[in-house]
């Protein structure tokens, strides 16, 4: 026990740290916790009370709140997915010694480092209605000109996976750097072996990268699942949650309710609701990554 | 054999080409956008055009700072991000510290406690954090965009985990020769600890820069406002000019993406630190 002495040194080195996390994380979260049982409306004449769980109860009853959990699950089996396949595809062909993949590394990566707010004002102009709109024209020109042009954002059924198109070219790369470093620490060992009792591609592939990245996988489909969850930069800015709850998602309802609506009791149980998704989540993940190391 | 393996690094070549030209082509129409008369940014948007500048043509760059305070949601961006990202360092390693090597009361809880706070996300806390910071008097500041997130959970682990696997010894000798501890973490810890100082500098600087639904929360005037809120602002200011618009958005990415570029191997391993932790 070398550091007996020390006691008061340790406390004043987490002392900031620790006051900080207390003041502006814990404490808000226990806020959010009990104002979630209450009734509290800002302006409102009605006295505060404890109302149990008759926010929570009126939640699931109200129809933008239950639209924008949907469009959160929606938006998740879609997005987890389809950009983990493409993250791990370029990873894969970023794993081979090809020339240049270090410049090729830096381009699928450089739409991470882009603030989101940025790239949904520019997609917007992607989003263009009419023949002459970008996207619309690229679709008529791979489709032979058979595609008609949709006015994405202000299209019910379209506006939702415009959005998730955008984040999946936003948020892509960050998997597969992820995932990339993950491929380059399977021993090579492996390969080799494997090479040696004749299995073929897509065996080494399906008994080898597959099992030994697993929970690199698990872990990058966690943090897309709970971005998926966050979502809010896009729809504020691309759509406002429209056309007629479309694209609404839980953190943009929770926003409208606490500052739009001065709901603050509102507000804060739709926040306790998407911390027990993120919870949720986060405990699937742990299962599934300790059912693989036992 | 050879000509197999040649087929599928054709095969590989091909498929990373068009997957980059569809990655590259909204940054390439953003820059190439901002550089056009503002007439044919919207016209072109929709043929090869929208890849090719034509004429260089600056006026857009002029037209974003004649329009707005560009110079001062860059200030405002900057100071934020390098206030968290210096104060963060400061706070979180000494904290990361105290929780790899020295021995202090209620360690071990405070410990569970940085655990169960790192799988919080801000969204968890913003309302009631809204109502509180109301009551402090700090809407509208610098002070509220800064102060609640220089303590960082995620970034103590960071520094725990990476203090916890430097050796004894280094500290010890200091010991033997007499130094406290403040002395010997800032002698031979920190000069010891040049890449997780970096990671965490990197990931503080890439998630500061696009902080947006804070901002929009705390902050009504545009006198504290970051890029990020200015943009969306920017793109609904009558009249709608995409040129404006893009070269606005060239000059809010280009500090971040000048760091990228420079620091490339730095920043790819601290985003991968951020994927390992799991």
């Amino acid at each position: 026990m070398p550091h007996r002495t020390l006691i008061s040194a340790g406390t004043l080195f987490a002392l900031p740290a620790l006051a900080g996390l207390l003041i502006f994380v814990a404490i808000p979260f226990l806020l959010a916790v009990g104002l979630s049982f209450t009734n509290l409306r800002l302006g409102s004449p009605l006295p505060l009370e404890f109302v149990g769980l008759t926010q929570f109860l009126r939640l699931f009853a109200d129809e933008a709140f239950t639209r924008a959990l949907w469009n959160n699950l929606l938006f998740t089996v879609v997005v987890v997915p389809v950009q983990t396949l493409l993250a791990l595809g370029l990873a894969l062909l970023l794993n081979r010694p090809l020339k240049g993949r270090a410049l090729f590394r830096t381009l699928f990566f450089m739409p991470v480092v882009f603030p989101l707010a940025l790239v949904s004002v520019v997609w917007i102009l992607i989003y263009a209605p009419g023949p002459d709109g970008m996207l619309n024209s690229f679709l008529q020109l791979i489709t032979l000109g058979h595609w008609q042009p949709r006015d994405f954002l202000h299209d019910p059924r379209l506006a939702l996976p415009a959005i998730m198109l955008t984040s999946i070219w936003q948020g892509a790369g960050f998997q597969m750097v992820i995932l990339l470093a993950g491929l380059q620490g399977i021993p090579e060992e492996l390969y080799e072996a494997a090479r040696i009792d004749g299995a073929g591609r897509w065996q080494r592939f399906r008994f080898i990268t597959l099992p030994q990245l697993r929970n690199t996988l698990i872990f990058v489909m966690l943090v897309t699942t709970i971005l998926a969850f966050r979502l809010f930069e896009q729809v504020q800015i691309m759509t406002r949650g429209g056309p007629r709850h479309a694209t609404t998602t839980i953190m943009y309802e929770a926003v409208q309710a606490a500052f739009s609506r001065q709901q603050v009791a509102k507000g804060a149980a739709i926040t306790v609701v998407f911390f027990l998704v993120v919870l949720l989540v986060t405990v699937l993940q742990r299962r599934l990554a300790r059912q693989e190391r036992s | 054999m050879i000509r197999r393996r040649m087929i599928a690094v054709g095969l590989s070549y091909a498929a990373l080409l068009l997957l980059a030209v569809l990655f590259v082509s909204p940054i390439l129409l953003m820059v190439v956008g901002s550089l056009k008369p503002e007439a044919r940014v919207l016209v072109e948007a929709g043929s090869f055009k929208a890849f090719v500048p034509g004429e260089w043509d600056l006026r857009n760059y002029r037209d974003v700072f004649a329009r707005v305070d560009f110079g001062r949601y860059l200030f405002n961006s900057l100071f934020i991000t390098g206030m968290v990202v210096l104060a963060g360092m400061v706070v979180n390693s000494l904290a990361g510290y105290a929780f790899a090597r020295l021995a202090w009361r209620g360690r071990k809880l405070m410990f569970a406690l940085v655990l169960a706070i790192l799988i919080l996300p801000l969204e968890a806390i913003a309302v009631p954090l809204f109502y509180q910071v109301t009551l402090f008097g700090w809407r509208d500041t610098y002070l509220v965009q800064i102060v609640p997130f220089v303590a960082n959970a995620f970034f103590i682990y960071l520094f725990y985990t990476f203090f916890l696997g430097l050796p004894r010894e280094l500290e010890e000798a200091a010991r033997l020769d007499g130094a406290g501890v403040l002395r010997t973490f800032l002698i031979i810890i920190v000069p010891n600890s040049k890449p997780v100082f970096a990671t965490v500098a990197i990931l503080g600087f890439l998630i500061q820069w696009g902080v947006f639904l804070w901002p929009l929360m705390v902050t009504s005037g545009e006198a504290v406002r970051p890029l990020p809120l200015a943009i969306a602002t920017f793109y609904t200011l009558p009249p709608l000019q995409w040129g404006d618009i893009f070269a606005f958005g060239v000059m809010m990415v280009l500090p971040i993406l000048l760091v990228f570029l420079f620091f490339q191997r730095w920043f790819i391993r601290g985003v991968v630190a951020a994927g390992i932790k799991g």
